[in-house]
């Protein structure tokens, strides 16, 4: 299961979606929207995906983690939209045979998911919002990037 | 020839609309596209962020070539989670 929605998350659903005999463990993680950053205070947060190619990057780091370890099932799914305080903006489950599989397949996903799924977060503060990644500063034209960072 | 461009998050901010349609010279590639938009958005040129690039939702690199019809995006810094 892959998924964007506007929807709130239910880790239930996922969890019975990896259920399976042959699991020993599930491990799951939410990810939720915390009300400070940076010092400043956050009001709310909303993220906005390019959804057909978002799912497309979710099943990629899923098939990435069943390559890695031996996993049984695995479920990612990312909410878009506004997201209040405390709510939950990525929930993610993976069974295995085995618990440390499923812990280490469980942080792969969640960690590879902010790297390369596109899917954007924005700030909102009591003065302003900022869109999260934006303001880091590397030169555009790649003829000037330095090479390997 | 034509492609589709969709902008999302700052971009779609910067340039005001979330989908447009260019044309381009036969064999343009991704990079040279970019640069053709900065001309026609004056407002993406301070744009000074990592941007990757994806063609028909795979990842390319800047100078992969464009074909008729493709869905072109300039990826922000992605933040989701």
């Amino acid at each position: 299961m892959f998924r964007v929605t506007e929807k709130s998350l239910d880790l239930h659903e996922l969890i019975v979606f990896v259920s399976s005999p042959m699991a020993g463990a599930i491990a799951t993680f939410l990810g939720t929207a915390r009300n400070h950053n940076s010092g400043r205070r956050v009001i709310s947060l909303e993220y906005e995906a390019y959804p057909e190619m978002a799912e497309r990057e979710l099943a990629r780091v899923g098939e990435e983690a069943r390559r890695r370890w031996d996993v049984e099932r695995i479920a990612i799914v990312h909410r878009i939209g506004p997201v209040q305080i405390s709510e939950v903006s990525v929930a993610i489950a993976v069974s295995a045979a085995h618990r440390h599989e499923a812990f280490e397949a469980c942080r792969f996903a969640i960690e590879e998911l902010k790297k390369t799924v596109p899917i954007w977060k924005k700030e909102v503060f009591e003065d302003g919002e900022i869109w999260i990644g934006t303001q880091s500063e590397r030169p555009l034209n790649p003829a000037t990037e330095p090479k390997n960072g | 020839m034509k492609v589709k461009v969709k902008f999302f998050a700052a971009l779609r901010e910067c340039v005001g609309s979330s989908e447009i349609t260019r044309e381009i010279g036969e064999g343009s590639t991704v990079g040279e596209l970019w640069e053709a938009l900065q001309r026609d958005y004056p407002k993406l040129t301070p744009v000074n962020m990592a941007l990757l690039y994806a063609v028909n939702r795979d990842y390319v690199n800047t100078g992969h070539v464009l074909q008729d019809e493709d869905e072109v995006v300039f990826v922000p810094p992605v933040s989701g989670g």
